[in-house]
């Protein structure tokens, strides 16, 4: 999942403070599995908000709303009218940067502002502990590692083995985090393929990875497939 | 003579690193480079180490080299991608800066800008393997190059007290396919260890000096020994070096003047320096800020 965390409040009320009416909406996908954006959330950073304004003695109605999944444009689709109907003047998000970013795209001239900072595609190691696992660098290698990532978990992402700043299975960096490159080997002796470290991993091609521009994936099948059945609504129609 | 020379030579070499200032002052760097002229075959000259910011790797041995020293150029793979990396391969070696050793570099965190964004778009195995590259006469996209940089001498380091060691001496025999001609190896201060290290490494065919770090003190021994990662400092070193710096205490108690722990910590350099000798082709000195003193303990050594 994308894993998020929600923005220090004080910073989230710099944001929507000289808003008359907020609509802070949660998302009902990564950010409600890692408990940083979902109802639960969306409700308590409500709550938060309008005692904030009671507070400051501002005269500010906060308004709360969970889609489905803010990342698709179906979900969205709602958000807007209701807005005009509302007169909501702006959104606090708690989705990831992808919900911030869709509904920026379709909210017009209605400012939305991102309650959470968007940490890393990765899983819960433990109640409260998310780990990053994947760098969504576009050309998976893990076929060769082990099915342990060294582009997400080593901090260098460096493809030809530890460096030479690994101690006790903990990287350089930090005692908290492990060697990404220790853990590789250990699952390739487990499964009996450490003499494939023999090989030299050649200079990898970065341009796959956020390194070579804004990236997208376009499926021509399921393009053609969207296109026919557009004809067909037209033909019938 | 080239340091390639003095390893062809078979004779004991000696190399020793200088690091760079943080600041445009180059007097102390050339100093401590002038005393080891005549007496070691090679300058390793280090490259933003520690990731600290400060002179390059590249403008302190093209100094090196109008001296008539011979400079070996540290080159990490931190803070340049692949394309100025390559640049700075070829525009050493138009400064006629001939030797280079392949890092992959420390990560900013540990340095004094750690909010930057390092780079790492190659790393130890990679840099060799694009180096020898453009020694063969392309870059690393394949593209011909006008001269070549043909005598570029290349090397990395290996960690012999690394644990596991197993990665390490894999990582070692792909360096030396890469194109690594020599190694120089992280801080060795037990004996045994290296010898037993060097025996299950008795197949690479290049050179190998081990690294010495001069123990300015008990103090620093405990610190790398819990934080530097693949160097371990025996009790017995240690102890050595408490003694000294008791001594130390008790003779300005009493008013004297004394140096023991220096003595103490050159004593202990060439005691390791004799004993690593009959186990590798040379020895590479780092005195982390006490340079003054590799002529004293290369003395020591009968070196």
């Amino acid at each position: 999942m994308i894993v998020a965390e929600r923005k220090p409040l004080g910073e989230i009320i710099g944001f929507i403070e000289d808003f008359r009416k907020v609509l802070v909406i949660g998302c009902g996908g990564c950010a409600t599995v890692c408990l940083a954006g979902g109802e639960t959330e969306t409700k308590i950073v409500g709550s938060a908000l309008r005692i904030a304004a009671r507070k400051a003695g501002r005269q500010q109605q906060i308004l709360e709303d969970c889609v489905t999944r803010q990342c698709e444009p179906e979900f969205v689709e709602p958000v807007p009218g209701r807005l005009g109907d509302e007169n909501i003047d702006a959104v606090l998000s708690l989705a990831c940067g992808v919900g911030v970013n869709l509904l920026a795209e379709r909210l017009g001239d209605v400012p939305v502002f991102p309650g959470l900072n968007t940490k890393f595609l990765g899983a819960t190691a433990e109640p409260g502990v998310w780990v990053e696992m994947c760098a969504g660098c576009g050309n998976c290698v893990l076929h060769l590692t082990g099915g342990i990532c060294p582009v997400a978990r080593c901090s260098k992402s460096i493809l030809n083995g530890p460096c030479g700043g690994s101690s006790d299975g903990k990287c350089e960096i930090s005692p908290d985090v492990d060697c990404g490159w220790e853990l590789i080997i250990r699952r390739m002796e487990r499964l009996g393929t450490l003499d494939r470290l023999v090989e030299i991993a050649e200079p990898r091609d970065w341009s796959s990875s956020p390194h070579g521009g804004p990236r997208r994936v376009v499926r021509e099948d399921l393009r053609q497939l969207a296109a026919e059945a557009e004809e067909e609504k037209a033909t019938t129609a | 003579m080239t340091f390639k020379e003095a390893l062809d030579s078979q004779d004991f070499v000696i190399t020793c690193e200088v690091a760079p200032p943080k600041g445009t002052n180059m007097e102390h760097v050339l100093e401590e480079a002038e005393l080891l002229r005549g007496r070691v075959a090679g300058i390793n000259v280090t490259d933003l180490q520690a990731a600290s910011m400060r002179v390059s790797s590249l403008a302190t041995c093209a100094l090196l080299k109008q001296k008539g020293l011979e400079p070996i150029l540290q080159m990490v793979c931190r803070d340049r991608n692949r394309l100025a990396l390559q640049s700075e391969l070829l525009s050493a070696y138009v400064l006629g800066i001939q030797n280079v050793l392949c890092l992959t570099g420390d990560h900013v965190v540990l340095g004094d800008h750690p909010e930057s964004k390092p780079v790492f778009d190659l790393d130890s195995v990679s840099l060799l393997q694009t180096a020898q590259g453009l020694i063969d006469g392309h870059d690393l996209s394949g593209n011909e190059l006008e001269g070549l940089p043909e005598d570029l001498f290349l090397g990395a380091i290996v960690t012999p007290g690394a644990d596991p060691v197993e990665p390490q001496i894999y990582k070692l025999h792909n360096k030396v396919r890469a194109g690594a001609k020599f190694i120089q190896t992280q801080a060795v201060y037990d004996v045994d260890t290296f010898a037993t290290f060097m025996q299950r490494v008795a197949d690479v065919e290049v050179p190998i000096l081990a690294g010495i770090v001069l123990l300015k003190s008990a103090g620093m021994a405990r610190y790398m020994n819990a934080n530097v990662a693949g160097v371990f400092v025996p009790d017995s070193l240690i102890k050595e070096m408490t003694g000294a710096g008791e001594k130390d205490k008790s003779a300005r108690a009493e008013g004297k003047k004394a140096d023991f722990r220096t003595k103490t910590s050159i004593d202990i350099a060439a005691r390791l320096i004799r004993d690593l000798k009959p186990h590798c082709a040379g020895v590479h000195l780092m005195p982390l800020g006490w340079g003054h003193h590799v002529p004293a303990v290369l003395e020591a050594a009968g070196l």
